[in-house]
């Protein structure tokens, strides 16, 4: 009997995933492992999980359909899958709540976090004050500036944000800024990992705290469009949102599964975060995957207009399901992204955050293609506040003067 | 093959009486010339290992003084043909085992036994493999048997006895030991869980039946230090200082406080205090 593609556990997702961490980490490493491998069926932490999820996030979260959007999408049908209104804005918070669950029972008192586009971080930071843990948060410097609000919000949550100088300044060298807290004070604290990449256990971990995405949003689509879709779409960073949508699905063989990368200036430029589509396979991070690389083993700075995809590594099952062609990905430039931006936010009243738009951008796309039959469910990964300002700026909406406010 | 099976790093060791010196220096730091300059003036001063980091875009185990070092190079553009040419210029100038310590991406990405096999023909001793531990060593382990490189894993205060064992079974040369629980950095204090876990290797070294050298890094900036750590193990590593003397005052700077260091060779521990 062949697995069933949902059942599959780490380390390993075919050649990606591991553990390639120093020495220093891997007791703590080894740790955390234990003690998801002793909650995974613990149906009291399931609960309680579930009862944060429903009383303070909010779930389950909507589905809405597109039907304006839909004419710009060669009528097919467009359902989105509201994590955007998620307590905090985005699906992040529902890895976060787990990971605080776990933290707790590990008895760490303080938590960690890298964060790109600052969801993540607001969404620790937030648990945190929930929860009563110290927090501190890294962020990429260039990050810090695009995404002001966020770092506001973080600092009145009462975390410390740390502003990354180091390497492209973006969510990479946060994540290695982060890693280096961990080893030093790895007793009291846990690095709560943002997205479904590092070292295991955090790709599996990570992902079966959102994987309740997918499991809402496949009865909600039965029960609204009488149907499975024909496409499940989402932005993928580091691909935790997409691997939370897809996880339902992995085993319904007529569904297709396309998660659309920041393409940046274009897929035939060098300014992209084509982790899957143009990298090769080497380690970053703690794990094997596909990343953008030189020819001597150097990661490559990545580059999207959305600080969330901005990211040159990607999630090792995401890799896996490429290499096995269960999922497809496909590139979604910063001028698309942002053309969807504008066309969800005028023609339904939803302002997506700028990772999402690039989920928005393939659906349109796909739907064009595929005509007013097609039923695609789209994740609508977060909220648009944050990129107000770069929205603006993009679109020319700023008088000179206001153009450095944000 | 070489029926050399004990390796460069525990001969250049077991030369100095047990008691050796081992610097970092970045590979090409400030400049490929001025580097092999720095490395030879410090082997001449009396270390006898120098371990030659690879320049690494993501190097989550070093502190700020080395990784704004190895940024500089990275940023001037590195390719790691300047590795077998510094390997190949300092070890013919000097006695000194001349290992390089690197992530692992860059040895895959240039293919892992081409690596050994390029490394050992430039008179390399072996690498130093911070995010390779022995389980994900097999390819490694095999490339380095067959060139007869030394492989040096690290034993951390946090590791269990079993994690231990593995390093000390793995590992040729000697093992890692790691002083504190951060990265690497300029530290007042030693830190006394280095004592501890270099018992603890020792301990492991006897039940596995595998004698090897320990060696303590991070965290060592002072004569004292040295004394401190050649107690109790085999070896001193120093990092971070060195290269802050190489960015503030070249090759003389790094030559005077690589001698001051070994001062800390000849003098018993808490004396210098
Ligand atoms: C709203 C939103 N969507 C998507 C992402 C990308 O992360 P992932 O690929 O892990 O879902 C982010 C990351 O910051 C985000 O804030």
């Amino acid at each position: 009997m062949t697995e069933k593609l949902r059942d599959h556990h780490g380390p390993w997702f075919g050649d990606h995933g591991g553990v390639f961490m120093p020495e220093p980490l891997i007791s703590a490493i080894e740790e955390l492992t234990a003690a998801y491998d002793a909650l995974r069926g613990d149906d009291e932490f399931w609960n309680e999980f579930h009862r944060l999820g429903r009383e303070y996030t909010g779930r389950p979260s909507l589905l809405t359909e597109a039907t304006r959007l839909s004419e710009l999408a060669g009528g097919a049908r467009i359902f989105l899958k509201r994590e955007d209104l998620n307590h905090t804005g985005s699906h992040k918070i529902n890895n976060v709540l787990g990971q605080a669950l776990v933290a707790k029972r590990l008895g760490k008192t303080r938590l960690i976090a890298e964060t790109g586009a600052g969801q993540h971080g607001v969404a620790t930071a937030t648990a945190a004050a929930y929860f009563g843990f110290d927090c501190t948060i890294y962020m990429g410097e260039v990050d810090t500036e695009r995404q002001a609000l966020n770092v506001a919000r973080m600092r009145m949550l009462g975390a410390e944000v740390v502003s990354v100088k180091t390497g492209s300044r973006t969510l990479k060298d946060a994540i290695n800024e982060g890693l280096r807290d961990w080893v030093a004070h790895t007793d009291t604290t846990h690095y709560l990992m943002g997205t479904v990449a590092g070292p295991h256990p955090f790709p599996e971990m990570v992902r079966d705290f959102h994987r309740q995405i997918g499991e809402e949003a496949r009865e909600q689509i039965q029960t609204a469009a009488g149907r499975l879709p024909d496409a499940v779409l989402a932005c993928v960073g580091g691909g935790s949102n997409a691997m939370g949508i897809f996880h339902a699905f992995l085993d319904d063989a007529d569904v297709r599964l396309i998660g659309l990368e920041a393409a940046g200036d274009g897929a035939e430029t060098e300014k992209h975060a084509l982790s899957v589509g143009r990298g090769t396979p080497g380690l970053l991070h703690g794990m094997r995957t596909y990343l953008l690389q030189d020819e001597n083993g150097q990661t490559i700075e990545s580059h999207s207009i959305s600080a969330g995809l901005d990211y040159p590594g990607v999630g090792p099952e995401h890799s896996w399901l490429n290499d096995i062609g269960r999922a497809e990905y496909e590139p979604v430039s910063d001028t698309e992204a942002m053309d969807a931006f504008s066309a969800l936010t005028r023609k339904e009243g939803i302002m997506p955050a700028i990772e999402s738009a690039h989920a928005i951008a393939g659906a349109l796309r796909l739907g064009r293609a595929l005509g007013p039959d097609a039923v695609l469910l789209v994740s609508l990964s977060g909220r648009g506040d944050k990129d107000a300002a770069t929205a603006a700026k993009w679109f020319g909406l700023l008088d000179e003067g206001e153009q450095h406010v944000g | 093959m070489s029926a050399n099976t004990r390796g460069k790093t525990a001969a250049a060791i077991e030369a100095a009486g047990g008691k050796a010196l081992v610097a970092y220096l970045p590979v090409g730091y400030p400049d490929l010339e001025t580097s092999i300059e720095a490395a030879v003036a410090v082997a001449d001063a009396g270390f006898q290992v120098l371990e030659l980091g690879i320049p690494y875009s993501d190097p989550a185990m070093d502190g700020p003084v080395i990784q704004a070092a190895t940024q500089q190079v990275l940023d001037r553009g590195f390719s790691l043909s300047e590795v077998f040419q510094t390997v190949e210029a300092v070890t013919a100038r000097t006695d000194a085992a001349v290992l390089s310590m690197t992530y692992w991406n860059p040895v895959l990405r240039y293919g892992v036994d081409r690596l050994a096999h390029d490394f050992a023909a430039a008179g390399g001793a072996g690498l130093i493999t911070p995010d390779l531990t022995p389980e994900n060593a097999d390819e490694w382990i095999a490339a380095a048997e067959k060139h007869d490189l030394d492989r040096i894993f690290l034993a951390a205060p946090s590791s269990s006895d079993a994690r231990i064992d593995r390093a000390v079974e793995a590992s040729r040369g000697f093992v890692y030991t790691v002083s504190t629980m951060g990265t690497t950095g300029v530290r007042g204090d030693m830190d006394t869980a280095a004592r501890t876990l270099s018992e603890r290797i020792a301990e492991s070294s006897a039940r596995v039946g595998k004698p090897i050298a320990r060696c303590v890094g991070l965290g060592i900036s002072r004569p004292e230090h040295v004394a401190d750590v050649l107690d109790y193990a085999e070896g001193a590593i120093v990092g971070s200082a060195l290269v802050a003397a190489l960015r503030d005052g070249g090759v003389p700077a790094v030559a005077a406080k690589a001698a001051e260091l070994v001062t800390g060779l000849h003098s018993d521990p808490g004396t210098l205090s």
